[in-house]
């Protein structure tokens, strides 16, 4: 794969992680959030982490839409589908499995009668919609900037067409007021123990990587975008040693290839036209955040699930032993939280860090827990 | 968070191009991107293509990154 | 507590069942963590015996030592699909079940779920397709059983088979799930992940092309040719629903150790990574209905390998990678880069992903 493989060059990777070696500061530590669940699942499934110096911790970051969707959320779809025999609920493979209220999931509201299908592009969905013109074809639209533009597509696409059967359960995201997040809940002394961001590189084609200078400044962190493949983050950790080295906090496009200064300005005017802010939005794991998610715009109202269908959104919490936030922010390691492995693992999470393999939690349950896994549970027992 | 990978456009059909990456095709819609010719190579995401790679760029990263100084690679990369 | 019935062993599930208001979902079928609970939890105890206790994917009948049989029900959407159809399936299954023992297999039985409705022509080219299926295998479909259900209670139509077998006499000590011990060395016989990408793209309608096909196979042959070459083979092991990642654990968890694969030397078709990185799926996790594991002494991994390699279908036979002390009965994987990670059960059924 041209652009891929390039990238994960062992030698090059070795050579970046030495570089990383000869540069860190052996006196001090290291505490580097990968925002993007990309990047979490990238780290884990080709094991960087034992690459980087022990000096270095990796914080793995609310940057997994699946994660922070909140059960209220998910509950909304699955009673939508499971009490309107007219709905077609079109979903992405990823929200299938995720347990809502009672552990019941879109995979068991299908079981159970619910039409629900599973799209791999909204334009399925808008077909589906064209299709079938005497159901209701309602698109459960999650993800952050880089899945937004798709959606906004769709709804335009449906109003071109005139079909009055295609609605959208908007769920849609955004990445900086979820950095805004991190910075500002949580205690002081977990904020200043936080070094700098690798910033999420698919995310960063449609926003740019100017998005981030607001942060960068008021946070005076250091922000490196980056792309996915392993060299690309170990080349990122690089550029945040430096910048954390020399007391900077700018932000660098490392991932120059593919993001531009200014993002994609086609897709943000689409979605400008599409979509406008919510006062805010609860995130799974860190709360509710004002101004961090978006609705339909209102001359697009008649595409809005919520309005069409008079649905109410109810926030349920977590489990209360639940750690997610501060694992979140980086106060807790997966493993400091009472219930990972226990009673909380990917067949049955009981937090957002366990929901998608992208997730802090279950990231290091499927990659990693063979790593300090014997020693805590002999502890344990 | 959101799974894209750059595949290089074998056909164009009005907005509408047809990506290969490593012998799978797929279709991919041009609706964010102008301008897209066959060779391109554009970063998918969901059929959709969000961004076209720079070929400069790209192999310039890669060129520092095959050179001994690693020193060069954080270069390369760090201009924005 | 964290140990269950394996004592000693890692806890492999956190909860256990809920019988009181639990309900089958489709995990329990995926062939990961689910399906293993199932068994451990319901099957096993119920109908507890020593060969089903072993563990293996057949058993060897008491009292008639070199006899071997197997059961594999075929439920499989589409029926139809690039390299193969439920009916070539339903042979090879069962056959490479039967074959995992060291065994030949000589004769099956087939019962047929079909729902009505289902249009004869599909049902005969099934049919075709199984006796095809068989007769190149050299084995005889000797019995068989048909029922229909109501339309809507079915999906077209599901296909039972049961498979029996003999053990030659040149295999001494039969392969068993339980027999790898450290030291030894994990073979696989060419590359992973076809069937399950093709199935996945089928299935899903996904705007793809698909340049692979299921690598649908009866593998008896080659088991023969491995045994011949290498004798001792300790386990043998068809990666069907699971995919290598969690046929690997199985073996590990009914031998009692550890494992450590070296990701460069798994075998995966170009085409086959490309379209599920696509996906977002791992190729480890993906079914294969034409492949085997094998763990033998490392003494014997080169006549193993040799003989998997000079058979049409272990070409792309490799080492993998070996077996480890373990108590916890990891399954790590050394990454090109020179770190590790952990290669899990499956947990559910993997699905296309964006995120």
């Amino acid at each position: 794969m041209k652009y891929v493989d390039e990238f994960r060059d062992p030698a090059a990777a070795r050579a970046l992680a030495a570089r990383i070696a000869d540069e860190v500061d052996p006196a001090r530590r290291y505490a580097f959030m990968e925002f993007c669940g990309g990047h979490t699942h990238a780290l884990c499934r080709f094991g960087l982490e034992d690459l980087l110096p022990p000096n270095i911790r990796m914080v793995h970051g609310p940057g997994c839409p699946v994660c922070v969707l909140p059960v209220g959320r998910l509950d909304l779809a699955v009673e939508l589908v499971t009490s309107r025999p007219e709905v077609i609920l079109a979903t992405y493979g990823d929200m299938m499995r995720v347990p809502g209220s009672g552990g019941v999931s879109l995979l068991t509201a299908k079981s159970r009668g619910g039409d629900v299908r599973m799209i791999y592009s909204t334009a399925q969905a808008v077909e589906l919609a064209r299709d079938n013109p005497e159901r209701e074809v309602v698109l459960f639209a999650i993800g952050f900037e880089t899945t937004t533009p798709p959606t906004a597509a769709a709804v335009k696409a449906a109003d071109a067409a005139g079909l009055k059967n295609f609605s959208v359960l908007c769920n849609h995201v955004l990445t900086p007021a979820a950095i805004d997040a991190i910075m500002t809940t949580g205690s002081a002394e977990s904020r200043a123990r936080l070094d700098g961001f690798v910033g999420p590189g698919h995310v960063s084609t449609i926003i740019g990587a100017e998005a981030y200078e607001d942060a960068a400044r008021k946070w005076e962190k250091p922000i490196v975008i980056s792309g996915f493949e392993p060299n690309d983050l170990l080349n990122a950790i690089h550029l945040l040693v430096r910048q954390t080295n020399a007391g900077e906090a700018r932000v660098d496009n490392a991932f120059a290839r593919a993001v531009r200064p200014g993002g994609n300005a086609a897709a943000q005017a689409l979605c400008d036209e599409v979509f406008a802010l919510r006062d805010a939005f609860e995130w799974r794991g860190l709360g509710t955040i004002p101004e961090s998610a978006l609705k339909l715009a209102p001359a697009y109202e008649g595409f809005d699930a919520e309005l069409k269908f008079d649905l109410q959104y109810a926030s349920r919490p977590d489990h209360k032993a639940c750690a997610c936030a501060e694992i979140l922010r980086g106060e807790k390691t997966p493993v400091e939280c009472a219930v990972f492995e226990t009673a909380c693992a990917p067949e049955h999470p009981l937090g957002s860090c366990m929901v998608s393999p992208e997730g802090a939690c279950a990231a290091y349950y499927l990659y990693g827990r063979f790593r300090d896994a014997a020693p805590r549970l002999a502890a344990a027992e | 968070m959101c799974l894209a990978l750059p595949a290089e456009v074998v056909a164009l059909d009005g907005d509408t191009a047809t990506v290969n990456l490593d012998g799978v095709e797929a279709p991919v819609s041009l609706a964010f991107l102008e301008g897209v010719g066959v060779g391109d190579f554009v970063v998918v995401h969901v059929g959709y293509a969000l961004s076209r790679v720079d070929p400069e760029i790209a192999s310039e990263q890669i060129a520092a990154m095959k050179g001994d100084a690693a020193a060069d690679v954080a270069a390369a990369y760090g201009e924005s | 507590m964290t140990s269950d019935s394996n004592s000693g062993q890692r806890r492999l599930f956190a909860k256990k069942l809920d019988f009181k208001r639990g309900a089958i979902d489709l995990t329990h079928g995926a062939g990961g963590k689910a399906s293993a609970q199932l068994f451990e939890e319901l099957f096993r105890p119920a109908f507890d015996n020593a060969s089903l206790n072993r563990g293996d994917d057949q058993a060897r009948i008491d009292g008639a030592a070199r006899m071997v049989v197997a059961t594999d029900g075929h439920v499989v959407s589409p029926l139809f699909f690039p390299g193969g159809d439920i009916g070539a399936l339903s042979v090879h299954g069962t056959i490479n079940d039967v074959a995992m023992a060291g065994a030949t297999p000589t004769q099956m039985t087939a019962g047929f779920i079909l729902e009505e409705g289902f249009p004869l022509a599909d049902l005969r080219r099934i049919v075709q397709s199984m006796a095809a299926a068989a007769a190149e295998a050299g084995v005889e479909i000797v019995a068989g059983d048909t029922k229909v259900v109501e339309r809507g209670k079915g999906d077209g139509v599901f296909i039972t088979t049961t498979g029996l077998g003999v053990i030659p006499d040149s295999v001494e000590t039969p392969p068993g799930a339980d027999r790898a011990r450290a030291g030894d060395v994990i073979l696989v016989s060419g590359t992973v992940g076809d069937h399950g990408v093709t199935i996945l793209s089928a299935r899903e309608a996904l705007p793809m092309s698909v340049p692979f096909e299921s690598d649908t196979a009866a593998l008896h042959s080659l088991v023969a040719d491995l045994l011949a070459a290498a004798p001792g083979v300790k386990v043998l092991r068809d990666p069907t629903r699971g995919g290598l990642a969690t046929a690997v654990n199985e073996i590990c968890r009914a031998s009692g150790v550890g494992a450590l694969l070296r990701e460069t030397s798994i075998p995966i078709r170009k085409t086959v990574d490309a379209a599920c990185e696509l996906l977002g799926v791992d190729p480890l996790y993906l079914a294969n209905e034409g492949k085997l594991i094998a763990v033998v002494e490392a003494s014997a991994a080169d006549a193993a390998l040799a003989a998997l390699r000079g058979h049409p279908l272990g070409r792309e036979a490799a080492v993998i990678g070996e077996i480890v002390d373990d108590p916890d009965g990891f399954v790590q994987m050394e990454t090109a880069f020179g770190g590790k990670r952990l290669v899990d059960w499956l947990t559910g059924d993997p699905l296309p992903r964006i995120c």
